[in-house]
């Protein structure tokens, strides 16, 4: 089983090209860093396809998909136990992963070329595209889930560097910080739940940890903390940091405002790799949640369901079209954590969970898509802002028809690849929770309207006044965009059921009609009522807005989070903890310690009249003190 | 000759040398051959330890060399060194290598400068090697005199007042240390015979419990005090603030390092079963210690007082892990005084740099600095990621170890504080990122800055040094790890064995 060794390429690749245009990017032309990054991510994209090929479709699966490690090395021993290994792992999931990962990171790298074409950092944007690739393949690969939560670092501290990318706008400053550190704190809850759960079953190990029915949780069942038992603790905190990096509400507020960043790093983080971290992590752990902690379970399922109607609300009203991405994202992330959620283990049962990872696929084609098409729309107008734009379909033909088919596709419209995989989550939540059921039901008629209403607003309706006439994008853009477009149609037909489930055995999937129609029907009414307010400009949507008022309003703002956000970190952080804290430190321990001090001097100065330097004075206290001394003595010996 | 002799040597043939130069130029040449030298020879110790105990070689201590020097009260050079005390000697070479090149451009009386860092040096060394309580403690006497010359005389701002505060508060420790390491002596015999300072012979007899709990307060605070203990951290801010650029790095690099190595080195290691005892008090005292000075750093505008309270935090955990007293904890607890060690001197580096280039310490005043100092800022970033602990970088490697080591505990205070110790990774990101956010990033705040100079080669080889030897760690840090552990089984054995 190690004729996998040269998937170790697949990830030092991007690492080799991180580290040569880094270091060496601003000796040669721009250009050169660009060919070089995109070079060796085609080579690992081309690997990633291979691994896939010959891992799902080489040889027999009858029996489930084997677990193979072809690689693994010590890396640091904290106990006998407890040791961090760096490996690979290969597994559906992770296989699956590294197909999506490089796929888009390729388009992405490709992409970037035009779209960055003349600005100033253009090797660095590509040193650390390649970083953040490097990282996320070794996050998605970990054989551990300490070496995932060190590439998890990784991947914060490249998306740091690719939101803040344009570093002298102050607002891409603001950005990248409240995405690292809203992740952070995130991370704080997961690097807890491993400390819990290594130290409950004394393993890092995947292998060991995922296997159901394993006895290494033997000693968990009797340790509690605050009523609630080790496990649920320990997973309960993993997925909180899984929330952050997936951007679950309430963590959700550093997704939007991460919109900073160039676009293209917004198509290939905060739609189809980073972002989706959460969701795998939640689908790695899955066999421990499912058995080990189920009321975490529950919560995943309800956070997910929450997440996915709040941003698709939020949605609605948002202007910036990056931003109403964004939000889209959120939603549709919502849906893979409510999958997973509601997911049962093994065979049929397990539909979530296959449901989930088939979802995190076929989003990440229509979402980078929809991204990079939204990229080549502001490359053309200048501009984020819907009303900016109008009636670009006859500029941008290609653009005008990938990001058509991507709408499409997210809205969920029969025989596209969205159609297949949001059907799958819809049943399984069906089967399990009718709440979160209904709820996913209406945020599927809710996305298909939001859509529609940025597709409408951008390419239909009335021509804007533009600085010039938009042209279409080059081709080395639009040809990613094409890329992910057919990916996008055809993405669906992969036999799912078959290769990505919950114990690696494949089964058999059926169409269930009764939640597939009139969950098309839903959607078709949103693109409906989006194509009556938006296709010609009129006067509804304003009113509509007026007429809501304050709940508009609430929307408009995000439900205030941000504020809320800033109301921590720059009220209590900052003024009611450090500002304290540090005039304690210096008016109170420094004082007293500097009053030691004078205090010392001030008795010296007091006493330092007894050294007078007068013999005579020596010579009484001398006599003096043998008198004293002497009666003292005799009066003790009496 | 003893490849330990040679290390105090060099360092004292380098202060010759320097006093024979004529002016800056050659007495920083000299300085650096010799620290160039130094540092080839701890090279050197480094390669021939590992190879000494791949050969075999079990002894606790090795390159062992002792010399009477006061028969009568038994006092002796001795010296020897485990893998802690080497890559401790490891540290202080990276740093007093790095830091000389730091003040490549210091004119005024630069002799009389770097034979003052360099004697300092001397005692550092000394310290590391020492085996005998009463040589030890003179050289930890001995790196503190400097100290004051070079921040009274070289550092700026209210440098007389730092320089006394700084010095009478580390000379209040080595009063405390100076009566527990005399509480050890007269105890050093409990059965009658020959009073003994040297460490080894110490750990193999029981002081008596009733010593123990006497002295062991006084030897721990006492070495505590450089180790940045909370409520004893003060000296630390002004002191730091005052010092110039490769004072402040070979300080908070270096000597706070004596403070955690003489914590466990003496005071847990020949008196465990107080340290047992009353682990607690510290363990609560280290643990505000981490997220006190974290939250006070947030708050701070001068870019050194930032880095003095984020060292409070660092050097707290290092205490707080030794306290941990299991062997991953401590293992943690050597690798953090490392990493710290690299990583704050590189920070009083790069701070030294910027304020040479552009005379303001504040962080308000400066903006932008990404975009006409690269260099420096890029390192600045790295050092700033080092600190908040990225993986791949020392300081994750280290603060993980502390983490899951002090997690193995098996009573439920101990994990109660490690969590909350551990949310100091949140708060580090924050005054981090602000102070990226403020002087690298953004717009060009002050329009003097807009035609800075990017770094020199000294400042290059000094900062890169540092920056290498951080991600080294980081990356591969395995044989650390391992040799730290090899020469931790000792202590925790005896730690463990009054339980």
């Amino acid at each position: 089983m190690t004729g996998y060794t040269y998937t170790l390429f697949i990830i030092m690749i991007p690492l080799i090209m991180f580290l040569v245009t880094g270091l060496l990017g601003m000796k040669w032309k721009p250009i050169v860093s660009g060919l070089l990054g995109t070079t060796g991510m085609g080579i690992s994209w081309v690997l990633s396809l291979v691994t896939a090929g010959s891992y799902f479709f080489g040889g027999h699966h009858a029996e489930g998909f084997q677990t193979i490690i072809p690689f693994e090395m010590k890396w640091l021993q904290f106990t006998d136990t407890l040791i961090i290994k760096m490996g690979i792992l290969l597994d559906p999931i992770s296989v699956m992963m590294l197909v999506v990962i490089t796929t888009i990171s390729f388009m992405v790298h490709l992409y970037s070329i035009g779209y960055m074409h003349g600005e100033t950092g253009f090797a660095r944007f590509f040193a650390f595209l390649s970083l953040f690739t490097f990282s996320m393949l070794g996050l998605v690969i970990a054989p551990n889930i300490f070496q995932m939560y060190i590439f998890w670092e990784l991947v914060g501290v490249s998306s740091f560097l690719l939101i803040g990318f344009y570093y002298q706008k102050p607002s891409a400053v603001a950005a990248s910080k409240k995405a690292f550190i809203v992740t952070r704190f995130a991370d704080l809850g997961f690097l807890i739940g491993i400390l819990i759960l290594s130290f409950v079953t004394g393993t890092f190990d995947f292998a060991k940890l995922t296997q159901p029915g394993t006895a290494i949780f033997g000693s968990a069942a009797s340790m509690s903390f605050l009523g609630i038992s080790a496990m649920t603790w320990a997973m309960t905190l993993i997925f909180i940091g899984g929330a952050g990096k997936s951007a679950m509400f309430p963590l959700h507020i550093w997704l939007p405002d991460a919109m900073e960043g160039p676009t293209p790093v917004s198509a290939l983080i905060h739609a189809a790799t980073m972002v989706v971290a959460g969701v795998f992590l939640v689908a790695r752990m899955f066999p421990v949640i499912h058995f080990q902690a189920p009321a975490t379970q529950e919560i995943i399922g309800y956070v997910g369901g929450f997440t996915s109607l709040f941003a698709a609300v939020i949605a609605i009203t948002q202007y910036d079209i990056k931003r109403v991405l964004a939000f889209s994202t959120l939603s549709q992330l919502g849906y893979m954590m409510l999958a997973l959620g509601v997911s049962g283990y093994g065979g049929e049962e397990g539909l979530g969970y296959m449901a989930s990872m088939f979802h995190l696929f076929t989003h990440a084609m229509f979402k980078a898509l929809l991204f990079l098409g939204a990229g080549s729309i502001i490359h053309a107008v200048h501009s984020n802002y819907m009303y900016d734009m109008g009636g670009l379909r006859k500029y941008l033909p290609i653009t005008h028809m990938t990001f058509l088919i991507a709408c499409l596709t997210i809205a969920g419209v029969p025989f596209l690849s969205g159609f297949y995989s949001k059907d799958e989550i819809l049943v399984a939540a069906l089967e399990h929770n009718k709440l979160l059921f209904a709820i996913e039901f209406l945020v599927a008629g809710l996305t298909a309207f939001y859509m529609f209403r940025l597709y409408f607003s951008v390419f239909w309706g009335k021509d804007r006044h533009y600085h010039h006439t938009p042209h279409e994008s080059p081709l080395v853009m639009t040809i990613p965009l094409m890329f992910l477009a057919v990916a996008s149609i055809f993405a669906g037909y992969l036999p799912f059921t078959e290769l990505v489930t919950s114990d690696k055995v494949g089964f058999e999937s059926h169409m269930n009609f009764a939640v597939a129609i009139p969950s098309v029907l839903i959607g078709l009414f949103g693109i409906g009522m989006a194509w009556i307010l938006y296709k010609k400009e009129s006067d509804v949507p304003a009113k509509l807005a007026a007429k809501f008022g304050m709940l508009y309003t609430a929307t408009y703002n995000k439900f205030y989070f941000d504020e809320i956000y800033l109301f921590v970190t720059k009220k209590i952080i900052f003024n009611y903890i450090s500002r304290p804290v540090a005039w304690f430190d210096r008016h109170i321990i420094d004082a007293f310690m500097v009053g030691i001090g004078l205090t010392t001097e001030k008795i010296s100065y007091q006493i330092k009249g007894m050294q007078s330097g007068q013999l005579q004075h020596y010579a009484f206290m001398f006599v003096a003190g043998t008198l004293a001394l002497a009666l003292s003595m005799i009066y003790l010996l009496m | 000759m003893n490849i330990l002799t040679l290390l105090v040597l060099i360092p004292v043939l380098t202060m010759i040398a320097v006093l024979f130069t004529k002016d800056y130029k050659g007495a920083r040449l000299a300085s650096a051959i010799g620290m160039g030298i130094e540092l080839i020879a701890t090279v050197y110790l480094v390669l021939a330890y590992l190879a000494a105990r791949k050969t075999g070689m079990m002894h606790e201590m090795l390159f062992t060399s002792d010399f009477i020097w006061y028969p009568s009260l038994n006092i002796h050079f001795a010296f020897g060194v485990d893998g802690i005390a080497v890559a401790m000697i490891g540290l202080t070479s990276i740093v007093i290598f790095a830091g000389i090149f730091a003040s490549w451009e210091l004119q005024y009386l630069t002799k009389e400068f770097f034979v003052s860092l360099i004697l300092l040096v001397t005692a550092v060394y000394g310290f590391f090697i020492s085996l005998d309580l009463f040589t030890m403690f003179l050289f930890y006497e001995l790196a503190l005199i400097p100290m004051y010359l070079l921040i009274g005389l070289w550092g700026t701002g209210p440098k007389e007042k730092s320089a006394m505060k700084l010095t009478l508060m580390l000379m209040a420790g080595s009063a405390l240390i100076a009566v527990g390491i005399l509480g050890l002596y007269y105890n050093s015999a409990p059965g009658g015979g020959q009073l003994t300072f040297n460490i080894l012979e110490i750990s193999k007899i029981k002081i008596p419990v009733a010593a123990q709990r006497f002295f062991f307060p006084f030897a721990f605070v006492g070495f505590g005090i450089l180790g940045a203990l909370f409520p004893f951290h003060t000296w630390s801010p002004d002191g730091h603030a005052s010092a110039p650029t490769a004072v402040s790095m070979l300080h908070a690099g270096v000597l706070m390092k004596l403070g955690g190595y003489g914590c466990f080195r003496v005071a847990m290691f020949l008196m465990p079963q107080a340290a047992q005892e009353m682990a607690w008090i510290f363990i609560i005292l280290t643990t505000i210690s981490v997220v006190y000075g974290a939250f006070s750093a947030i708050w701070q505008n001068d870019l050194k007082f930032i880095n003095a309270y984020s060292s409070v935090s660092h050097c707290g955990l290092v205490i707080f892990a030794l306290l941990m007293m299991n062997q991953t904890a401590m293992d943690g607890a050597i690798l953090q005084m490392i990493s710290h060690g690299l990583m704050t001197a590189l920070f009083f580096a790069l701070i030294g740099m910027i304020y040479g280039r552009t005379h303001t310490r504040d962080v308000r005043e400066m903006g932008g600095l990404m975009k006409v100092i690269p260099f420096l800022a890029v390192i600045y970033m790295i050092a700033g990621f080092a600190s908040l602990g990225l993986p791949g970088l020392s300081g994750f490697v280290a603060e993980m170890t502390v983490f899951v080591g002090a997690f193995q505990h098996h009573d439920m205070f101990h994990r109660v504080v490690t969590v909350i110790v551990a949310s100091s990774i949140v708060i580090t990101a924050v005054y981090i990122l602000r102070v990226v956010g403020l002087i690298l990033l953004g717009p060009i705040k002050d329009a003097h800055h807009e035609h800075l100079h990017d770094a020199k080669w000294y400042e290059k080889l000094s900062t890169v040094t540092l920056v290498l030897s951080v991600a080294a760690i980081g990356i591969a840090p395995l044989w650390l790890s391992e040799t730290i552990i090899a020469s931790l089984k000792p202590i925790v054995e005896k730690l463990a064995s009054i339980l």
